[in-house]
Formats: structure tokens, C-alpha cells, sequence
């Protein structure tokens, strides 16, 4: 994006975690040649300085303190970008340093620091402490009761990492002021609404006076819900009088956006001999850093998904997310339910080598079906078929022993490591995993479909629809909506139009989107079904009425024809549509959810449920303790595929992002860093993410359930994302599977002279996240990372 | 003009080139892949001063470059696409993906875009102009790239939507493509 006179925007963010500002001194940046404006927290125009997604508790620009390493303190807009940069660099920013809050025990603790002042905010009322966002219990039954049955019992306790979503296209945005004193922003974000409705009040502008453009989105996975450069860009821009843009660099980025919430998670379950469960209790801790974003929703998902897609009658579940020093957290793909999922399918591999059982078939033993009581009391009641989902994953063939063997000889790029290196073990891992759509928010309000159809010409029904800003990139449905970056792809809000109600998770919005295109669909085949019934040169019945059993027969097909079940062409549809043209308004919505009481956790907070099941076999080295995945295959429910190419595509995609958070994403904070809770970060190859030589050799296999599922009510939503589990996490159940399975632990000749998995020693995990990963000679992936990559070519 | 621009900057910035991407600005992500003097290099991290009297290929270049090679044009040289024709290139890469399953010229068809987007190799599309550029470019080298071949070649191309797969289809689409006999 380019425009006349364009100045560049840079941000000076925080050096430390937590502490006050003394003082702030802009006046080296301000003298500096080329620069048009240095703004500060004094210099913002009205009294709301504050935004969030859904508690406003982040500050524009800091004021009096900073809560996280990164945060935004001043702005700089200057005619070049490096100028822009030196003149922030010229700023003088005195802290004085505040105690950190980093976990639970120090965000808890009586004497704790508090992140937050003069909380006021709605979950404030019911937390047991001010540095706790909210907090979800859900009881259900009578554990202690339930317990007494039980024949075995197994705890565990595990930890789960921060994940970035490293969407490739950094945050960026232009903002041009008009002549009406209103601001045009061009932007890549995820919810034009959600912006326009923090950014106008902070601007002291009229929404209709903040024009907001979508110019294509660079992948998002939840990053791009809160805010980054919005604001910033627009207040530059009213200052200045001129455009500004600002694009963040990668290492900005992962300062820029929220962050997958890692995760401290305690449970208990219990089952009988006969491989029944009887209880669960858990507590997910986690830790939303230090501005709530969508901790909330986070905790909704991760408190009603807890027990995973298994029978639980008897349940005891808590979660909280904690404010503390760490970088905010928020929305990200799975957005609560991956972190429970680790700790739930680790806890099945534990009590199913108890019993003495086959981990699979104790999974289906205990899956959940369609009528099943989610620990919140919301029935499922539409298609579950998890014990489906669990045979097919199993029956299918495995990939060849010695994968690295080929005619010529070794492949050595196909032995562990011979790409890249981490640290695991060779083994089958099914897992079935558990997604639901969480709304707080009653939807009363609905969302609008406003569809304007004209009549068919030539058998293309051209379809006009008021396009609305939708987040997902103001794509139609049911087609993959590629916004083209660079380009800006014009999805503004009419003026006068309703605004469009939240949607926590960005779920809701797609499936609604399709499913009224479905609806939509079936309305037009009825109407063609009339019409065909009628005979060619017939007008349609004006009200679209089949009666039953009449039309069957005949049913549109493509290439603009009425056709019968056996071919025979009946009539061009433009000839049975005439000149006539149909205008159709709909509303629809989708079924009304409701808030978890905040004592039993009980309500119809989700819309559906979906589900999928995952294989990866991983070989490893275990001398190196290096890692290759060699296949990873999911089996997914996902309803009717609107569009096949998508849905393979988004699971691919998905499925990806869950061996990177498997084996090698992470984000670092370092609390015993000088400066604080300082993440450790370097760029796309530190943390590593994955890349083609990281992706399993052979496919991930996608099969859908062969039964039909109703298509409006069991849609795929845009996160199938399917999360192997870790096969890092938990060193016990490294070590159980290969007592349990040695002959899953491959490995390539010469390399190995005994499985030392078994010695693997795993250490207190509180020490290091190598002892956490079982490596058993060479911990530390740190080893692997530094390595070179390979350039292009 | 600032003497630090890098290559990637002045294409983007100066020249109204926005074909290859800055995801990454640290030679990690490959999305600003361009050939320069024929090999891929991610002009991210070459100075612009460096290209000085240097033959530049860019993702708005591919398709004329691959023509010109595949007609028997110059061999591995650029073309000579103009930068007005450069600039508007994405107009007519629009009109590609509307036509899907139409025939173009057949030059035009082996293209290695037409293949991404057949293979539904393209989700948010920010990692794909630097994949088209290397993709093109393990092509030319070897026209029948094995698995591991398309992998070691691609793995300074960081893609987060998709996962991979689907770009190896599409390069290997696109290799099924090149081996059919001319008009096909």
C-alpha cells in the first residue's frame, strides 16, 4: 500500500515487564530531521484510552506503568521508515522497576503485586484474587461418590506451552485522514466490527467517521481479533494531517499480537476394571498475560471441553486465567480446547496402560454419541461419531517400515534429523480431540443475513449481496476467499447498516455464513423443482411450495438445465425463470447459548460440537534423541464439505500448526531474565515453525464419516484444527509407551545400540523444558535451532 | 533514497512492485524470494545497491520468464518485462484464477500459478509468490523432482496455512505438466 505523501509510523515499545514510568523525554526524537509527530500517552484526544476485546483494560499508549516486556509507549511518524525507527530509539524512557508476576504462586499469593488496580470490570465481582481474569468451575455429580467406584486412579500433572500464531503476514495498515475530519484505514485485520468499535471511541470519532477497508489479511489464527496498529496509525495520522502506515517487523510481531495461553493443567481421573471412567477432576491454570483479550472465552472452552470427548457422569472442574507480566494472551486456533485436549489424552494413555488395556479401544469404550451430557448439562444432540472417528484412525494402514530406504540406499534427508531435530520417540499416539463453539453472549440479536438474489440469465444466477465486513475477510461462502495483500479489498461497512454482534472465537461467523447458504441453496432448488414440474415456458409458483412428493424426480442440474434423475433435459432454467427476477430476504439464526452459571458451570454455552481423531508415528533417534514425523492422519467429522479443496486444506493447515506446538513451537519467557518476563525470541526459525522438511513424508491422510451428517447443523468451522497431542510433555508416558510397545520404537541401523527411551530421566519439570521433552543424551532443541536453514534453493 | 534499502524495499516501496512479500525481513521465510542473475536469493537481505547492472526476476516476471524459457527464449535470462507491465501483472494473474479449467495458451498453462491454483496450493497466499519463484526455479533445475527433492528445495519457504501438501501437489502438478508433450 502506497499514497502520496505517505509518512511511516514506528512504535517504541517497553524494555521491561513490569514497572512504572518516571519520566518520558521526546524531545531528541522530535528534533530529529524528517520526523512529523512523537505522541505519547498525554497527547491522546479523548478520555477513553483504553481498549480490549472484551474487557477494556489496555492502555493506547502506556500511562504511569508497563505490565509486559513490549508494550507501546510512544509513537514516532517520520518520511522513511529508518528514520522513523532511529527517532524512536531516540526517546528516553526512565523505568522504575516493579516485583514480576509470573505464575500462578506469584500472582496468587496474598502479598502479590497486583497487575491491575481498581479492577471493575465484570469478572471482578468473583474471583477469589484481582490477578485472576475469571474463573470457571463446572460441577456436575458427585465425584467424591464416584471415586469409591473406581478401581484405578491416575493423576498427572502437565504443562503446556506458549504458541505463536506466526500468521507470515506481518500487522500492517494505512490510515489517511479525510476532509471531513474522519480517518480511512486500510487494513489486514480478522473483525473490521470489533476494530471500529475500540478504535472510534478512542479517536473521538463517530463510527461512520472512521472508515475501515480490508486489505487482505496475511493469515491470522486468532492473532489479528485484538488490535495492533489500528489506533496507533489512525492517532498519527489525525496529528500529522498526513497517510501513515506502519508495518511491524517480525520480531515486532510476536510483541504485536496475543499469544496461545500456555497452560498448567492438574487432573484426576478415575475408571474401572472393565475400562469404564467414573471421575474427573481438574484445574487449568492459565496464563493470560497482561491484558485479558479473550482470556474469558479462553476459559469457557477450556473448563466445558475439559473431560474431551469421553462419558464423564461425575465431574469437579476449575479454570482460571491469571493477569501476570507475561505477553497477553488470546485467541488462537483451538482457543482453550488444545491445551485441555494434552492433558485429557495423555490421561487416557495412562489409565488405559493401567488397566492393561489397548489405548484405542478404551477410547472407544468411553467415547461420547450423540445424546451424551456435557459436564455443563448441554445435551449433544447432533452427530457425535467419536467411536467412528477411533476405528477408522486405527484401520488405517501404516506408513512402510525403513521409510529412509530407497533403491539407490539410504535417503539420509529422510532419517531423523536429517531435516531437523527434536526430540521424541517412535510411536502410535490416536487421540481423539473435542471442539466446541463457545458464545457468552445470548443471540438474541442474531446475525442478519441480508441476501439479494436476482433471477437466473444464461444459468448463471447472478447473486448481488450487501457485502458485509465479515472477519473472516469479507469472503463469499463456501468459497475459499483469498483477499489479495497489497490490494485493498473493499469490504466497508455501509453507513446505517446494524452492527453486527459479537462473536467470541470467530467461529460463529463462518458457519453462520454457510449455513445460510445452504438454507439458501435448498430454497433455490425448490423453486427450480417447481418450476421443472410445471413443464418448460411455466412460471415458477411465486412462494417457492413443493408439495411433498411431487418434483422429486426432477431436479436442477448444472450447465443451466433442468434435468431428470436419468439426464433427460427438461428446460434451460433461464427459459422456466423467464425474465423474471427473484429478490429474497432471509434471516437466520443460529440457535440461541447462554452463560455458564458461575457456580456449577451449567448452560448451553456451545452452538455444536465437532470432532476428530489423530495418528502420528514419529520415529526417532534415540541415541540423538532427533525426531521425524512420518505420518500424521486425522479422521474428522466434518459434516457436508461445501467445499472439499478447503476443508482437506484447512485440516492439512491445521494439523501442521499442531506438530509445530507438538514438537517444536514455543515461545520462551525467561523470568530470571535481568529484565524481567522477557520472551526469548529471534525470529521464524526461533522458535522454530515448521517447514516443508518438518511435514511428514507421506500425507495427512483426511477421511470424512461415510454416513451423512446434516449439513446446516454439523458444518466444518474455519478451525478444524486438529492438535496432536505432545509427545513432548510428558516423559512418564514416553517412557510407559515404550515398556509398554517397544516394537513401535523404530529406529535406522547404526544409529541405535539400545533404546535408552527408557532412561530417559525426565527431572523435575519445573527445571528445564529438555528434561520436560525426555530427551535422553542431547537435550536441548536449542542445538537444532541454531543450525543453519537452508536458504532457498 | 536511504543507501540501507534493501532490494525487497525498492521493489516494494519504489517501484510499485508489491509481488514479493516482507513476512519476515531476516531471510527466514522466503516470501521475497527473487532471482537475481538466475539464482533465488531472498532480496530481504540483499542491499539494493548490490543489483546494480544485475538481472532481477520478481514473482510479476514469472510468467512471461517461463514462457520466454519454455518457447526457447534465453536460457535462464530474464526477459525483459517492462515495469508497467510488471505493475499490472496482477490484473491478469486475476483473470487466471477466474478462468479455472479453461485452457490457456499452452505456454501459459504449464505455468507453475495455474498449477498452485488448481491444487488449491493457495490459502491466505502470503508465502506463495516466494514458493512460485522457487518452485519455478527447482523446475528448471530439475524437471522431474522427487519428494525430498521438492522439500530440501522449498525449505527456505515458510507456509502456516497450509501444511505443506498441497504445495507439493501443485509441484508436482506442475513438473506432470512441464513432461506433457508441447500442446497437450
Amino acid at each position: 500500500m502506497w499514497h502520496e505523501d505517505m509518512l511511516w509510523g514506528q512504535i517504541l515499545r517497553s524494555t521491561v515487564a513490569h514497572a512504572e514510568i518516571v519520566s518520558i523525554d521526546t524531545s531528541e526524537a522530535l528534533a530529529t530531521s524528517g520526523v512529523y509527530a512523537v505522541l505519547t500517552y498525554e497527547d491522546l484526544p479523548t478520555e477513553v484510552k483504553n481498549y480490549g476485546l472484551e474487557i477494556q483494560d489496555t492502555p493506547v499508549l502506556a500511562h504511569g506503568k508497563v505490565r509486559h516486556h513490549g508494550e507501546p509507549v510512544a509513537l514516532v511518524a517520520a518520511d522513511h521508515p529508518e528514520t522513523a525507527r532511529r527517532a524512536a530509539a531516540k526517546i528516553k524512557v526512565e523505568y522504575k522497576e516493579l516485583p514480576v508476576i509470573t505464575d500462578e504462586a506469584s500472582a496468587t499469593a496474598p502479598d502479590a503485586v497486583l497487575v491491575h488496580e481498581n479492577r471493575d470490570d465484570h469478572h471482578s465481582g468473583h474471583v477469589p484474587h484481582p490477578n485472576i481474569v475469571p474463573r470457571q468451575p463446572i460441577i456436575r455429580g458427585d465425584v467424591a461418590k464416584a471415586r469409591e467406584r473406581a478401581d484405578v486412579i491416575v493423576e498427572g500433572e502437565y504443562t503446556f506451552g506458549m504458541q505463536d500464531q506466526a500468521f507470515l503476514g506481518p500487522e500492517s495498515g494505512l490510515a489517511v485522514p479525510s476532509e471531513d475530519g474522519g480517518v480511512d484505514l486500510y487494513v489486514a485485520t480478522q473483525w473490521l466490527h470489533s476494530d471500529l468499535k475500540q478504535i472510534a471511541p478512542v479517536l473521538g470519532l463517530p463510527e461512520d467517521k472512521v472508515r475501515m477497508t480490508l486489505s487482505g489479511v496475511g493469515g491470522a489464527f486468532g492473532g489479528r481479533e485484538d488490535l495492533s496498529m489500528q489506533i496507533h496509525a489512525c492517532l498519527l495520522a489525525l496529528r500529522t494531517g498526513k497517510p501513515v502506515k506502519i508495518v511491524y517487523n517480525r520480531f515486532e510481531s510476536f510483541f504485536g499480537h496475543v499469544h496461545r495461553h500456555p497452560a498448567k493443567l492438574y487432573y484426576e481421573h478415575g475408571a474401572t476394571k472393565d475400562g469404564k471412567l467414573t471421575h474427573m477432576k481438574c484445574k487449568i491454570v492459565l496464563d493470560g498475560g497482561a491484558y485479558a483479550s479473550a482470556s474469558p472465552a479462553v476459559v469457557g472452552n477450556a473448563s466445558s471441553l475439559s473431560v474431551g470427548p469421553y462419558v464423564i457422569d461425575d465431574v469437579d472442574i476449575e479454570a482460571i486465567a491469571l493477569y501476570s507480566n507475561n505477553p497477553p494472551c488470546g485467541a488462537m486456533r483451538g482457543f482453550g480446547a488444545v491445551q485441555a485436549c494434552f492433558a485429557y489424552e495423555a490421561q487416557m494413555d495412562k489409565l488405559a496402560d493401567k488397566l492393561g488395556m489397548d489405548r484405542v479401544e478404551f477410547r472407544r469404550l468411553n467415547a461420547m454419541e450423540q445424546g451424551t451430557i456435557m459436564p455443563t448439562g448441554q445435551p449433544v444432540d447432533s452427530t457425535a461419531p467419536v467411536a467412528e472417528l477411533l476405528r477408522r484412525i486405527k484401520a488405517m494402514p501404516l506408513p512402510p517400515e525403513r521409510q529412509w530406504e530407497s533403491s539407490e540406499g539410504a535417503d539420509v534427508r529422510q532419517l531423523p534429523g536429517g531435516s531437523v531435530q527434536h526430540h521424541a520417540r517412535r510411536g502410535r499416539r490416536p487421540r481423539c480431540r473435542l471442539r466446541g463453539r463457545h458464545q457468552e453472549t445470548s443471540a438474541s440479536r442474531g446475525l442478519r443475513r441480508l441476501l439479494h438474489r436476482q433471477g437466473a440469465h444464461g444459468g448463471h444466477r447472478r447473486r448481488a449481496r450487501r457485502h458485509r465486513a465479515h472477519g473472516h475477510g469479507g469472503g463469499r461462502p463456501g468459497r475459499c476467499h483469498r483477499p489479495r495483500a497489497d490490494r485493498p479489498h473493499r469490504a466497508r461497512r455501509p453507513p446505517g447498516d446494524d452492527p453486527p454482534r459479537r462473536h467470541p472465537g470467530g467461529l460463529g461467523r463462518f458457519d453462520v455464513r454457510v449455513a445460510s447458504d445452504v438454507r439458501h441453496r435448498r430454497r433455490r432448488q425448490e423453486r427450480l423443482r417447481a418450476g421443472a414440474r410445471e413443464g418448460p415456458g411455466d412460471r415458477p409458483p411465486q412462494d417457492g411450495h413443493v408439495p411433498p412428493g411431487v418434483g422429486d424426480r426432477r431436479t436442477p442440474a448444472g450447465g443451466g438445465k433442468v434435468v431428470t434423475d436419468g439426464g433427460e433435459v427438461l428446460a434451460d432454467i433461464v427459459d422456466v425463470l423467464e425474465d423474471e427476477v427473484v429478490e429474497l430476504e432471509e434471516e437466520w439464526r443460529h440457535r440461541p447459548t447462554e452463560a455458564f452459571d458461575l457456580t456449577t458451570g451449567q448452560g448451553n454455552g456451545h452452538v455444536q460440537y465437532s470432532f476428530a481423531a489423530h495418528r502420528a508415528v514419529v520415529e526417532v533417534d534415540t541415541e540423538l534423541g532427533l525426531v521425524k514425523v512420518i505420518e500424521l492422519a486425522c479422521a474428522q467429522d466434518v459434516g457436508k464439505a461445501l467445499n472439499p479443496l478447503s476443508v482437506i486444506g484447512q485440516i492439512q493447515g491445521g494439523t501442521t500448526q499442531g506438530l509445530g506446538v507438538a514438537v517444536m513451537e514455543e515461545i520462551i519467557v525467561d523470568p530470571k531474565d535481568r529484565e524481567g518476563a522477557q520472551p526469548l525470541l529471534h525470529g521464524l526459525s526461533d522458535p522454530h515453525h515448521p517447514r516443508h522438511p518438518d511435514h511428514p513424508g507421506r500425507c495427512a491422510r483426511t477421511r470424512r464419516p461415510a454416513r451423512p451428517v446434516r449439513a446446516a447443523r454439523h458444518r466444518r468451522g474455519p478451525h478444524p484444527v486438529v492438535h496432536p497431542g505432545r509427545p513432548r510433555g510428558d516423559p512418564e508416558r514416553d517412557r510407559a509407551g515404550a515398556q509398554q510397545d517397544p516394537g513401535t520404537a523404530r529406529a535406522p541401523d547404526g544409529f541405535v545400540t539400545e533404546n535408552r527411551l527408557g532412561a530417559a530421566s525426565p527431572g523435575p519439570r519445573s527445571s528445564g523444558r529438555c528434561a520436560a521433552r525426555g530427551a535422553p543424551v542431547r537435550p536441548p532443541s536449542r542445538t537444532a535451532r541454531s543450525l543453519p536453514a537452508p536458504s532457498p534453493g | 533514497m536511504w543507501e540501507g534499502e534493501s532490494l525487497l524495499y525498492v521493489l516494494r516501496e519504489r517501484m510499485g512492485l508489491p509481488g514479493s512479500k516482507n513476512a519476515c525481513e531476516q531471510g527466514e521465510c522466503g516470501s521475497c524470494t527473487v532471482r537475481l542473475d538466475g539464482v533465488p536469493v531472498c532480496s530481504c537481505l540483499v542491499a539494493a545497491g548490490q543489483v546494480e547492472g544485475r538481472e532481477v526476476v520478481t514473482v510479476e516476471g514469472l510468467a512471461d520468464f517461463a514462457k520466454n524459457r519454455s518457447c526457447g527464449g534465453h536460457e535462464g535470462g530474464a526477459c525483459g518485462t517492462s515495469l508497467q507491465e510488471a505493475q499490472g501483472w496482477f490484473r491478469q494473474g486475476h483473470r487466471l484464477a477466474d478462468r479455472r479449467g479453461r485452457h490457456l495458451p499452452a505456454c501459459d498453462a504449464r505455468a507453475i500459478q495455474q498449477a498452485f491454483i488448481d491444487a488449491g496450493a493457495v490459502q491466505c497466499g502470503f508465502c506463495t509468490p516466494g514458493l512460485l519463484v522457487a518452485s519455478d526455479e527447482l523446475l528448471e533445475r530439475n524437471p522431474n523432482p522427487s519428494d525430498a527433492d521438492i522439500r530440501e528445495a522449498l525449505s527456505g519457504n515458510l507456509c502456516r496455512c497450509t501444511g505443506y501438501e498441497k504445495i507439493m501437489d501443485a509441484v508436482r502438478l506442475a513438473a506432470a505438466r512441464q513432461s506433457e508433450p508441447e500442446g497437450v
